[in-house]
């Protein structure tokens, strides 16, 4: 049985077709990435898994139950949590509060003080700056905070989406040495990112997607060496 | 135009305080609604008419005295506020502005004049006794049904303030306000956010019936003449910001009740809406802000 897989999923928004026939397969603990051109369908594949959008077809199994059809709160339940792009964070609650309502449910709401030092840990600055309203933060601390947001959640499978947008690059090794430190610690991810070097350089495996279909996945070490892609995105 | 003397002054001051924080409470729960939904309510003035009836009632007929019928007419409100929430206002969520507009006032029509069906379009008055004592501070003549009133007010915004800084679904609620996406993630239901705000801000404006019934007429209609003010309030204190609106109630009460001192009796209204318009040419923001911003 695996952890998470995606069975032929076709997505449509009214007559355009985002995402054809996707199978993705996930193994726990793993670094798994999806990599590709903007519009390519990455955010819209993640949106599907945590039941914001709804496949047209295929199905979506979670430790072999269907989650496809579930509403997005009984899927963040399941462990399936989303770190969306742009990180939609509250920005007029203060740090701590985003970080609480991590762990609004009611499972993660019983470990909030273990899983609070655990975010203060892998994020030292959240926890000086937990009194300040969260739109007051740097771009690069507002991502902390929806990373230590995720965690709050005790997710099993932590979806990022596009986390290095925007930061200077000092700030990107210190967000993928935080994910790479999260999956050390026994979540699964899964990453999706336009930088693409640095994703697959970090992760097991990984799928290329261009315009919503699959064209290519395998070990993310072929992948950096594989012709296609050194074309595609690396520009060598 | 007349110019007031001091007494006259101050005893509009008092009165305008006292009614503003009534304002207040109202506008609080169509900014709440506004703030989570989105959704401008017209049916808010209703779901007041329905508290004030409610209380009204539950003395003539049981002889319940109006401030204990509050234990029951807050339940009620948020049950009522729910119910339609969850099955017509939930509907057009996602719907163009004007659908939800012509939702909300439909069901507005439908209340009104279903309580016109049931109790008539008579005007009645609560009689009770010990409201009718008036207490003289200095030349300043003090009705105790406005001051239970604004006190109660006071008191249940004072609450609603509270639940909704610090407990997990106040602080979700806050969440869903600002950031839908956000509050999806961390596994929050937007549909029961919906209709538990909805269901606050109908119990809100239920309460502020209730207090109110003991000094006003009560009437299938009565529900309009306040809603319509707490509209200008809550533009006034920023389209969803909570505390701006308890503030905007107090200085609409002010200004109304201090203009009419001026002003011949019925161009005191002429006032608000000069407010109003003033308020959107160069501060359509409101005075307070959005809370979201």
């Amino acid at each position: 049985m695996s952890f998470l897989k995606a069975d032929e999923i076709n997505v449509q928004y009214e007559d355009m077709h985002v995402l054809q026939e996707v199978t993705m397969e996930i193994d726990q603990q793993k670094i798994v990435t999806i990599v590709g051109a903007n519009g390519a369908g990455k955010t819209t594949f993640l949106k599907t898994i945590a039941g914001i959008l709804r496949p047209t077809s295929g199905e979506i199994r979670f430790l072999g139950d269907r989650i496809d059809h579930l509403y997005p709160h009984k899927i963040v339940e399941k462990g399936l949590v989303r770190i969306p792009e742009g990180r939609k964070i509250f920005p007029s609650l203060s740090v701590l509060e985003n970080l609480e309502l991590g762990s609004y449910l009611p499972k993660p709401k019983a470990k909030r003080p273990e899983s609070l030092e655990k975010v203060f840990f892998l994020f030292p600055v959240l926890k000086e700056r937990s009194k300040q309203l969260a739109g007051t933060l740097s771009g690069g601390e507002q991502q902390m905070l929806a990373i230590g947001r995720g965690i709050m959640s005790l997710p099993r499978l932590l979806m990022l989406d596009e986390p290095s947008l925007g930061l200077a690059p000092v700030l990107v090794r210190e967000i993928f040495r935080s994910v790479r430190e999260i999956n050390k610690q026994g979540t699964t991810i899964l990453l999706v990112e336009q930088n693409v070097f640095t994703a697959l350089d970090l992760a097991h495996d990984g799928y290329v997607l261009e315009n919503g279909r699959i064209v290519l996945k395998g070990k993310s070490k072929d992948l950096l060496h594989n012709e296609h892609i050194k074309e595609a995105f690396l520009g060598i | 135009m007349t110019i007031p003397g001091i007494p006259l002054l101050l005893q509009a001051i008092v009165n305008g305080i006292l009614m503003g924080g009534v304002y207040g409470l109202i506008a609080v729960g169509l900014t709440l609604i506004f703030g989570v939904m989105n959704i401008i309510n017209f049916a808010h003035g209703a779901f007041m008419m329905l508290g004030m009836y409610a209380t009204y009632w539950l003395y003539v007929l049981l002889g319940i005295d109006p401030y204990l019928s509050l234990l029951l007419t807050i339940p009620l409100l948020f049950i009522v506020g729910l119910l339609i929430e969850r099955f017509l206002i939930a509907q057009v969520l996602d719907a163009p502005g004007h659908n939800q507009l012509l939702l909300t006032l439909g069901i507005s029509l439908f209340i009104e004049n279903f309580a016109i069906c049931l109790w008539s379009p008579n005007f009645r008055t609560l009689e009770i006794p010990y409201l009718q004592n008036v207490v003289n501070i200095g030349t300043v003549m003090i009705s105790i049904p406005k001051v239970i009133a604004f006190l109660s007010a006071i008191i249940f915004t004072a609450l609603l303030y509270y639940f909704l800084k610090k407990t997990d679904m106040g602080k979700a609620i806050r969440a869903a306000s600002e950031e839908k996406e956000g509050a999806l993630t961390v596994g929050i239901n937007l549909k029961k956010i919906y209709y538990v705000a909805f269901g606050i801000g109908a119990a809100c404006v239920g309460a502020a019936g209730t207090v109110i019934a003991p000094f006003f007429y009560v009437n299938p209609h009565v529900g309009g003449i306040f809603v319509i003010v707490a509209f200008v309030v809550v533009v006034l204190g920023g389209m969803g910001n909570f505390i701006g609106a308890f503030f905007a109630g107090l200085i609409i009460g002010l200004a109304e009740s201090v203009g009419a001192a001026f002003v011949p009796g019925q161009v005191k209204q002429f006032i608000i809406y000069f407010i109003f318009i003033l308020v959107l040419l160069f501060k359509p923001e409101g005075l307070f802000g959005r809370s979201n911003e």
